[in-house]
Parts: structure tokens; C-alpha cells; sequence
């Protein structure tokens, strides 16, 4: 069967199940373009390319298959720079097509010519450019594959235009020999030698943590780390890319670790004699001062990219592999060690005040631990105070929307102060609930990645939490959500500002705030849901956020917008300022009096 | 290129602040971009490099002379690791490795030190590839510090142009028991 390139690549995307692809057409993509009107793959047409790249990664991270979008050469392939970045920095599967001038044009300085591949190289996983319509399946097929494996990824497919026009002779790789991969061997399953050590070394600890990062996710580990936590009684911090790996419910999850974690998680790391890191990288943002980041402790680190292993700290037991793959070969472990089923009841904090020196010969018994953790999380909760008559708090908006939205609700952040707060005082109990950008720190993700969440998960509600100065970037889509009837709500935390940065001058630049103010008023937020095809609603004080919040909730047929005017002054805490030691953690100016 | 001073004794004592990596990487346009980009973002050092076509054709060799004092040699091999090109890659310490590179050099060569710098070159089992009225180039070839020596020994003479191949390197072969292993 002869196809032209066009039709090879439209075919060969239906063939890796694609049903849903985010884009915006040009001249090099032009022919692509054309067999889309035959396919069965749903298009959704974006306002600028940066929407489609963060729609593809809100789709990506709630449904876990490949989020896919296509651009046109030039500007198009650089728009999408961007979400590629922060995918690359979020490890989540992406395919993006770009198109490109023709083969013979290449290098001429053409209309609307961008070396893409060049561009992107250090910010995908790999990335093609085809010059001949024949590689296009087998490369079709190869992206997809190097996606989605081993540690996931963005790729880039750049397509030029004669290429889309040759015909070519229609076959479809039927083996992963034939995708031309030779240099392409992911790890998955752990090394039983050093998983025998792992647990070995967690048995004997006596203040061990468990650091689970987005990792999990990736792997689909949520529910072998929930059996693996039972079973051993240790706690789970959960980092800002692991929200809802672990439950926030769950008596044994300290919650977030990191710059603006809770104080419990935060020093449970510093002060913990094993860590136990599980898809995590050891971030920078996580660790504060690497060379005082939890003195005590020895390392076990599980990551599916042995690259990740020693790249910030040298572990005492590195383990490449599969997080899922991984968990199970320490349940089977423990097994081995004799470890007994009923252990962990006999060593939690509920465990340690019903049943008293019932710990089992060889293991500590982690009594102790858990009540100094009890003792910390009791005395450092996250804290505000929202005062009667006083200007409206984010965190008492946070946990409106929370309590009055359903329990699987999809919740989105973009990145500053609101995201932070979204993440403290969300209550994230199932996982593929919470996208954000992590790595990267992209302002206006939150927009078309909740655009691509609610496309990924129609069944769920899917909720933007955003900033006012994220909201600016990228609001465009909602033209997009609208026209193409996507459903999503989204609540601007609107304190005028950009907050993350002014509360940065506020505490590092002695209140010199230079070029941070936005205005409350200006652009009207309201007036512009509506220009955009939305429903516009303004909360001024506290008593107007559940009525708000409720009537968001009943909407179902366009996007909703909530102005929610805050708090200008209001600050995240806790906070460990860059480059500190996570021992240096401010608290909230109430708490600061009291013993650590 | 290598600069800093080594041992005159391959596999000596003295801590070496290179390491050779010799990448097995597929002959693909730009294969080498992605090998030197991965070294410029991550902030790894090269003291030299050199690509050449292996007796397969769909495979190059990369001879990577890596500063290991700038990042831990570990963390470089897993990085290159990660680019789908690479195929695979040998470590070489010095200690393990035949290392060879190249020198051409055009001297100044005038009738009074003419002959001089034949006898050096001579001297080094390197030869005369080119004459002019008043210059010549010379090429030799050997271990880096062989030619290390050689170019130090140049800076007596007036020269013109001097370019280096950067280092090649194999693993050295098994030693028999009782043996011994022949030029190293």
C-alpha cells in the first residue's frame, strides 16, 4: 500500500492508540495536517503552541499515556520549547511532531526554518529528524517506545515538508529489533544482591524514612509503596512530584518535604538515620544545603535512571530499576529476612502504645521515632490565621475548594506561591490527582495543563489553582477549553502581585520590591472568562468563597474562572531559604517560639 | 589538549586527572553534537576528543579524554549512557590502556638548524613529511607523553604551525603469566 509521508505518520500515530493530539497547523505541517480530517485521532486546535505542549503534559501525568502535539517548523517548533523543558525536568512521556521546511532548504536560512532538533537536544530524551517519508513508521514507533520506557520523557519527530509529501511503501514495525534502537537498553528489575543489603540496612534503622518522589508515579507504584509502608511502619514523605503517590490520609505520611514542606517532613529527613529514596533525585529544592542534608543518615536509592545514582549524593546501596519492580523485590525481601506480617502494628506510634516492648527480636523498635514525630507534627502544623473582618486568606480558599470538591478531583498548579500552598493544604489521597511543574518552575502551566487533564479524565473535576501573574501567561486557552467544550475551573489566587518573588524581596532584599506589582483590577479577570467564552465570578471576602466554590462546582458545560482577591502580604511557611540547610527552616512568625 | 604534567612512566603512582572513554557510538549525523553538548551542560571537561569511522559501517569510535577531577568518572559513563546513540562504552584508566596520538608540526628550518631538528625527529621515530625553501613539517607519532616530549623539545625552534590528533586508546591485552606484555 503506497501512503505519502502524511498519511504514514497520521497512521502509524493511530496505531500507537492515540486518540487525542493538541496543535496548531502552519505551512511546514501542512500536509500532516490533511489526513487528520480522515482519522479517528481528535484534534484540539490551541491559541499559541506552548498550550499544546502543556496540555499534552497535564493529559501525560493524569492518564499516564504519551501526551502528543504537533507544531509547524520555525516559531511553531520553538513554542513549544518550553513544555518540552519541563517535561524533560518532570520526566513525563511526550511525542512532539514538528514540521520542517523542505529536505533541500535545510540549512539555507529558509522562511521559517529552526534547527529544532539542535535546539531541543538537551531538553528531550531523543529526538528525530526524518529524511526519508520511508523511516517514518519505524521512527513513529521508536519515539513512542523511547517515551515511554525506562525513565519517561519528551521526544521530538522533526518532519520535513517533502518529506510528508514522498509516497511511500505502508509497513508497521512489528518488533522492538526493527525500531533501530541498538544503543537503547533501559534497566528495570533491581539487583537481588543489593536489594538483599537494602533490607538489611532497614531493618536495622532506627529512625528510617521513606522519600518517595514522582518516580512512583511514573512507575505505577502507588499501591506496592502503600504495602510496602504497612508492612515495615515506615514513614512516607511524598515530594512536591509525588503528591498522591502516598495518601495524605494515611496515618503514615508526613506529607511534603522540601523548601516550603511541613516542618515534621522536612526535619524526619534531617534527623533520620536511613533514607529509604524511592523515583526520587535529590533536588535541590528538597535537600536545601546538600552537605547538611540529613548528616545522619544512610542512603538506599531506588531510581530507574542509574544516572540519577550518586548524582547529588553517593548512596550506600544503589539499586537501578523500576520503582514497582523494585518495591516488589523488597516485599519478597523481607519475606526472606522473616521479617513478620503483624510487625509494623507492633512498632508505630498506635502500634508502641497498645502492645509495649513487643518489638521483634533484631529491629529497633521505632516507638521512639514515631513520638518525636507525633511531637513535631503537633507542635509545627502548617498554620494561618484567617481574621474576622480581615483580608481574604489563599490557604482558607485552598481548603474550601478542597472540602467542597470531590475526593478525586484533579487539581492543578502552576508555579509560585499559590502552588504551594495548593500542595500544603490539598489533601492529596489517590494518585495521578495533582500536576504541577516541578523541575522546571514554568509560570502558566496551569491553564492548558488543566486544559489537558479534564481532555485525559472528562469523568473527573478537574481545578486550576493559579497565580495572577501564571494566569497572564497562558489564559489564551481558554478560548480553546471553550470552543472545544472542555470543562475545566480555575481559581486565581489574585493578591496583585507576583507573590513567590515579592515575598522573596520582602524577606532577602529588605522590602525593596522591584518590578512585582500586577495590579488587582488590571486585566479585569471576570470580564476576560467572559470575553473568553467562560463563566467570570469575584470573591472579595471569606464568607463569598463557599457560595463561589459551590457554584464553580455546578458548572459543567464551560470553563469557570474565580477571582479570588487575597491577602497581598500573606507569605509561605515554612520556608528554608535557598542555599540553607534544611535545619535553618523558618516557621510561621506564631510557631517560632516554640522548642524544635 | 593535555597540559597538565604526568608521569613519564605509564601506570605509575601518580594519580591521573584524566580517564579515556572510548564510546562505540552510532554513525549518525549529529551523534558528535549530542556527545558534546552532554559535556558542555553538564559541566564535564574534555581534553581532547577524536571521532573515527570503525570497520562497521553504521558505528563510529569516540576517543574521549575526560578530566575527571571535574565531575566523577561514573557520573559522566551513566550520562553518556542515557544518549540513545551510544552504543557502548569502554573505560580505559591509563594504566589499562595503549594510548596513541599524532603531531604535525611546521618548523622553521632554515640551513643552521636544518639538520638538527632531522636528527630530533629522527630521534623520536618520527618523520619529515614536507620541505620547503625554509621550512619544514615534521610528524610524529606514540604514546601522548612521547609526543608531550617531543613538542616541549620544539620550543627551541621557530614554529610555524603545530596541531595534535588528540589521543586514541585501546584496552591493553591480557598479560601471559610469566611474560612479558611488549611495548606498552
Amino acid at each position: 500500500m503506497q501512503l505519502t509521508g502524511a498519511q504514514a505518520l497520521i497512521k502509524s500515530l493511530e496505531l500507537q492508540g492515540v486518540e487525542v493530539m493538541f496543535g496548531l497547523p502552519g505551512g511546514a505541517i501542512l500536509p500532516v495536517y490533511d489526513p487528520i480530517l480522515d482519522s479517528s485521532i481528535r484534534h484540539i486546535l490551541v491559541r499559541h503552541e506552548q498550550g499544546a505542549g502543556h496540555m499534552a503534559e497535564g493529559y501525560a501525568m493524569t492518564t499516564g499515556r504519551p501526551g502528543v502535539a504537533m507544531v509547524t517548523s520555525g516559531p511553531g517548533a520553538t513554542n513549544v520549547v518550553t513544555p518540552l523543558s519541563n517535561a524533560y525536568m518532570d520526566s513525563t512521556p511526550l511525542v512532539v511532531v514538528s514540521g520542517q521546511v523542505s529536505t533541500a532548504a535545510i540549512g539555507t536560512d529558509a522562511f521559517q526554518e529552526c534547527d529544532i532538533t539542535g535546539v531541543t537536544m538537551g531538553i528531550t530524551k531523543h529526538n528525530w529528524l526524518v529524511k526519508e517519508a520511508a523511516d517514518i513508521p519505524r521512527v513513529v514507533a521508536a519515539a513512542f517506545h523511547v517515551a515511554t520506557t525506562g525513565r519517561p520523557g519528551p521526544v521530538l519527530i522533526d518532519v520535513p515538508k517533502d518529506v510528508s509529501n514522498a509516497q511511500m511503501e505502508w509497513y508497521w514495525p512489528e518488533s522492538l529489533d526493527e525500531l533501530d534502537l541498538p544503543g537503547y537498553h533501559p534497566v528495570t528489575v533491581g539487583d537481588p544482591a543489593k536489594v538483599r543489603q537494602a533490607v538489611a540496612l532497614l531493618l536495622a534503622a532506627e529512625r528510617p524514612v521513606i522519600y518517595a518522589g514522582g518516580g512512583i508515579l511514573k512507575a505505577r507504584a502507588a499501591q506496592g509503596l502503600l504495602e510496602f509502608a504497612e508492612r515495615t511502619g515506615i514513614p512516607v514523605v511524598t515530594t512536591l512530584m509525588a503528591r498522591g503517590a502516598f495518601p495524605d490520609s494515611h496515618p503514615l505520611c508526613l506529607g511534603m518535604p522540601g523548601m516550603h514542606g511541613n516542618f515534621t517532613a522536612v526535619t524526619a529527613l534531617q534527623r533520620s538515620d536511613l533514607l529509604l529514596a524511592l523515583g526520587s533525585r535529590f533536588d535541590d529544592r528538597v535537600t536545601g544545603k546538600i552537605d547538611a542534608f540529613a548528616p545522619e543518615a544512610k542512603v538506599v536509592h531506588v531510581d530507574i535512571d542509574p544516572a540519577e545514582l550518586g548524582k547529588v549524593r553517593v548512596p550506600d546501596v544503589p539499586i537501578a530499576g523500576d520503582c514497582r519492580l523494585v518495591i516488589d523485590e523488597l516485599l519478597v525481601a523481607l519475606d526472606a529476612a522473616g521479617l513478620p506480617h503483624d510487625d509494623a502494628a507492633t512498632r508505630s506510634d498506635r502500634g508502641a502504645a497498645a502492645r509495649p516492648g513487643t518489638a521483634a527480636a533484631g529491629r529497633p523498635d521505632l516507638g521512639p521515632w514515631w513520638a518525636r514525630l507525633r511531637d513535631w507534627q503537633a507542635r509545627f502544623p502548617y498554620y494561618y490565621v484567617q481574621e474576622d473582618g480581615g483580608p481574604l486568606k489563599p490557604e482558607l480558599v485552598v481548603e474550601t475548594l478542597r472540602d467542597l470538591s470531590p475526593v478525586d478531583t484533579v487539581v492543578v498548579a502552576g508555579v509560585g506561591q499559590h502552588q504551594m500552598w495548593a500542595s500544603q493544604y490539598w489533601r492529596f489521597d489517590h494518585p495521578y490527582t495533582w500536576v504541577n511543574s516541578g523541575g522546571a518552575g514554568t509560570m502558566g502551566f496551569a491553564v492548558p495543563a488543566a486544559i489537558g487533564a479534564k481532555v485525559g479524565r472528562p469523568d473527573r473535576t478537574v481545578w486550576a489553582i493559579d497565580g495572577d501573574g501564571c494566569f497572564q501567561m497562558t489564559a489564551q486557552e481558554l478560548v480553546t477549553a471553550a470552543a472545544e467544550r472542555i470543562p475545566v475551573k480555575i481559581a486565581i489566587l489574585n493578591n496583585a502581585y507576583l507573590g513567590m518573588v515579592r515575598q522573596w524581596q520582602e524577606m532577602f532584599y529588605a522590602e525593596r520590591y522591584s518590578e512585582v506589582y500586577l495590579s488587582p483590577d488590571l486585566p479585569d479577570y471576570v470580564k476576560w472568562a467572559e470575553a473568553m467564552g467562560g463563566v467570570g465570578i469575584r470573591v472579595e471576602t471569606p464568607e463569598e468563597v463557599a457560595p463561589a466554590v459551590e457554584k464553580a462546582n455546578g458548572i459543567d458545560d464551560r470553563p469557570v474562572v474565580v477571582d479570588f482577591r487575597i491577602d497581598a502580604f500573606e507569605k509561605v511557611f515554612p520556608m528554608v531559604p535557598a542555599g540553607a540547610s534544611n535545619d535553618a527552616i523558618v516557621v510561621h512568625p506564631d510557631q517560632a517560639d516554640r522548642p524544635r | 589538549m593535555s597540559t597538565q604534567p604526568l608521569s613519564l612512566v605509564p601506570g605509575s603512582a601518580a594519580a591521573p586527572r584524566h580517564h579515556i572513554l572510548s564510546v562505540l557510538v552510532e554513525n549518525k549525523a549529529g551523534v558528535l553534537a549530542r556527545v558534546a553538548g552532554l559535556f558542555s551542560r553538564r559541566g564535564f571537561n574534555i581534553f581532547s576528543l577524536a571521532v573515527a569511522p570503525t570497520d562497521n559501517e553504521r558505528l563510529s569510535r569516540i576517543s574521549i579524554v575526560v578530566d575527571v577531577e571535574s565531575a566523577p568518572l561514573e557520573q559522566v559513563v551513566q550520562q553518556l549512557h542515557k544518549l540513545v546513540n551510544v552504543v557502548a562504552i569502554s573505560e580505559l584508566a591509563p594504566s589499562e590502556a595503549v594510548e596513541r596520538e599524532l603531531l604535525l608540526a611546521t618548523v622553521a628550518a632554515g640551513p643552521d638548524v636544518r639538520s638538527q631538528l632531522i636528527e630530533l625527529v629522527g630521534v623520536f621515530g618520527g618523520e619529515v613529511v614536507n620541505v620547503g625553501p625554509d621550512r619544514i613539517t615534521v610528524m610524529v607519532a606514540g604514546h601522548p607523553e612521547k609526543v608531550d616530549d617531543f613538542e616541549g623539545l620544539l620550543r627551541d625552534y621557530e614554529r610555524v604551525e603545530l596541531q595534535r590528533t588528540g589521543r586514541v586508546a585501546l584496552p591493553k591485552l591480557e598479560r601471559r603469566p610469566g611474560r612479558d606484555q611488549g611495548v606498552g
